[in-house]
């Protein structure tokens, strides 16, 4: 019940204080409008090519979005000190850092729609196996948060977390299969797309989408899982380590 | 086991470093339940780690940590839910308005909505805030944060309180009635744990001390235990202007059964086992060019304490943190 009602209470102020923000939502409307028309309009192919390129939009949309809303929400608080405030809640440090990233998760969740909705209005999308496309979605969200998670804990500065962010973010951009495959790529590359967590995320949403895509479904979902896990945990190590030290 | 009895915090052996540097040096004490306990030292002495440590907010690199009765040394989360903490500089959400920073801070322990606006409600009454409730906490003056941050520290009514520098940096109206918070709360049962620079303020709230220098405990005990043996002494200060602190030489000279000591720029403290005689004392500094300007007798406080213990100037810790003049 506690711990119930700490997470839902922090949720909801991050909600308000973050996300829920004019300028937050203008950005994760913007943001993915943009990314959209410059596909778009790079591809020259007509609307014919937006269920190629609906993928890597809807990714890049998430990635983008959660890992800068990461830098503010933690990196911010932790300069401020507000976040010592959290870890002196008796509530265990794990659910604590889900209530505090589960506003990043929904925001992520939200932007991968924006140019979902466009495309409805500009292409036929009755291709879409949803059942897929929306645990990819979720799961992607959930990855690149504690992507962003990673980074705002192993720096002190927001701007050092933005930085810090492209560091991952664009290579991850060119190297995951979400515009170019990967098959495509020069060989000393392809070992660096495979361990990246979005190359499988990519590959879950081409395959929903269009139907093309590299691996199978179960591995895919489970070693986008795997990463989840991986970087939470190494998250709350890290936090444990330098800001419990 | 019955935990009543037990010491609400027990420090045993704490030790923590930062890389080369020892900010605390084996530092071991008890604080009794229901008691005010202050813990005094100069900036950089160790009372905020000390603090953090027996918090939960760093890890001891030795030692051992109960709190009320719960070993902390391994699992800072087990006792949380019994402590409340006031830290040094007031961080509450600057976005969120005195009211909803009290409602959020209770959320964290797991008070229900009902509870926790009635809760709130009644702590800014209590803090004479009501009229600021619904302003962003942003727009407040340091001596309104420092109270909301007491109000948010005590939200969830915890046994034992930690409070880290309450007055520094907070106007003279707004620190007297910061104390009589404090005052009031260990009236009404709660142990606290006060960390402070002000010796006056010290002395006047707490019924136990521990200075602590370099990051060791030089000496603890009751606050009348302290003062006792300097109950003998007389005292008195005088200030004057352009007589060099390089004259205490010629005055201990011309008075050998006095002892001079000069606590600051212009003050001359004189402490004799006898009834020390004001005019003589004078007439021996206006000769050598001195201008008087008051002579007082004082009586004994924890500066004459703190400055045997230590060896160290009091100006040291009023130095330390000038920032605003919630000085005692």
């Amino acid at each position: 019940m506690r711990c119930g009602t700490a997470f839902w209470n922090i949720l909801a102020k991050d909600m308000r204080s973050y996300y829920l923000k004019p300028p937050n939502i203008s950005w994760g409307i913007m943001f993915p409008l943009a990314w959209t028309a410059m596909f778009f309009i790079k591809s020259g192919s007509g609307l014919g090519s937006i269920p190629t390129l609906l993928p890597g939009v809807v990714a890049v949309s998430i990635l983008f979005g959660t890992t800068s809303m990461l830098a503010v929400t933690v990196t911010f608080e932790k300069k401020s000190r507000s976040f010592e405030r959290l870890l002196l809640a008796p509530i265990p440090l794990w659910v604590l850092m889900l209530a505090k990233t589960s506003g990043a998760i929904l925001f992520g969740v939200a932007n991968a729609f924006v140019p979902v909705v466009m495309a409805i209005f500009l292409a036929d999308l009755s291709r879409i196996q949803w059942g897929l496309f929306l645990p990819a979605v979720f799961l992607i969200a959930l990855a690149s948060t504690f992507l962003g998670l990673f980074i705002a804990v192993a720096v002190s500065e927001v701007f050092e977390a933005q930085t810090f962010s492209n560091f991952f973010r664009f290579p991850m951009v060119f190297l995951c299969g979400l515009f170019f495959p990967i098959d495509k790529l020069p060989l000393f590359l392809k070992p660096v797309s495979y361990a990246l967590p979005l190359t499988y995320g990519a590959d879950l949403l081409h395959g929903a989408v269009h139907g093309r895509h590299a691996l199978p479904y179960s591995l895919d979902l489970f070693l986008l899982a795997g990463f989840c896990v991986l970087l939470f945990a190494l998250s709350l190590r890290n936090i444990r380590r330098r800001w419990i030290a | 086991m019955n935990r009543q009895h037990e010491p609400a915090i027990e420090a045993r052996g704490l030790v923590k470093r930062f890389g080369e540097v020892e900010a605390v040096a084996g530092v071991d004490f008890e604080v009794l339940p229901g008691e005010l306990f202050g813990f005094l030292g100069p900036n950089g002495a160790g009372k905020t780690t000390t603090i953090n440590m027996l918090t939960g907010l760093a890890r001891p690199d030795a030692g051992a940590i109960r709190i009320a009765g719960i070993d902390c040394t391994r699992n800072p989360k087990a006792a949380q839910h019994l402590i409340g903490v006031v830290p040094d500089e007031s961080n509450l959400y600057p976005e969120l308005s005195g009211f909803e920073n009290l409602c959020f801070c209770a959320a964290l322990y797991g008070m229900g909505r009902a509870e926790r606006e009635d809760r709130a409600q009644k702590l800014l009454a209590d803090f004479a805030l009501t009229p600021a409730a619904k302003r962003k906490f942003a727009g407040y003056s340091k001596g309104m944060k420092r109270k909301l941050t007491i109000a948010a520290g005590i939200i969830h009514r915890p046994r034992i309180l930690f409070l880290d520098e309450p007055t520094t940096g907070i106007d003279v109206a707004s620190a007297r009635q910061v104390r009589q918070l404090i005052a009031e709360l260990h009236r009404s049962g709660t142990t606290i744990f006060l960390t402070t620079h002000y010796i006056e303020e010290a002395q006047r709230l707490c019924e136990r001390i521990a200075f602590i220098v370099n990051g060791r405990i030089v000496r603890q005990d009751w606050v009348k235990n302290l003062l006792q043996p300097l109950e003998a002494k007389h005292l008195l200060q005088i200030s004057c202007h352009g007589f060099p602190r390089e004259g205490l030489e010629a005055l201990a000279q011309a008075f050998p059964h006095y002892a001079f000591s000069s606590p600051g720029e212009g003050l001359i403290r004189v402490e004799g086992n006898d009834p020390v005689g004001v005019g003589p004392l004078v007439r021996f500094l206006e000769e050598r060019g001195a201008e008087v300007s008051e002579a007082r007798r004082m009586r004994p406080s924890l500066e004459e304490v703190f400055i045997a213990i230590t060896g160290l100037e009091v100006d040291i810790l009023h130095k330390e943190k000038e920032k605003g003049g919630g000085r005692p």
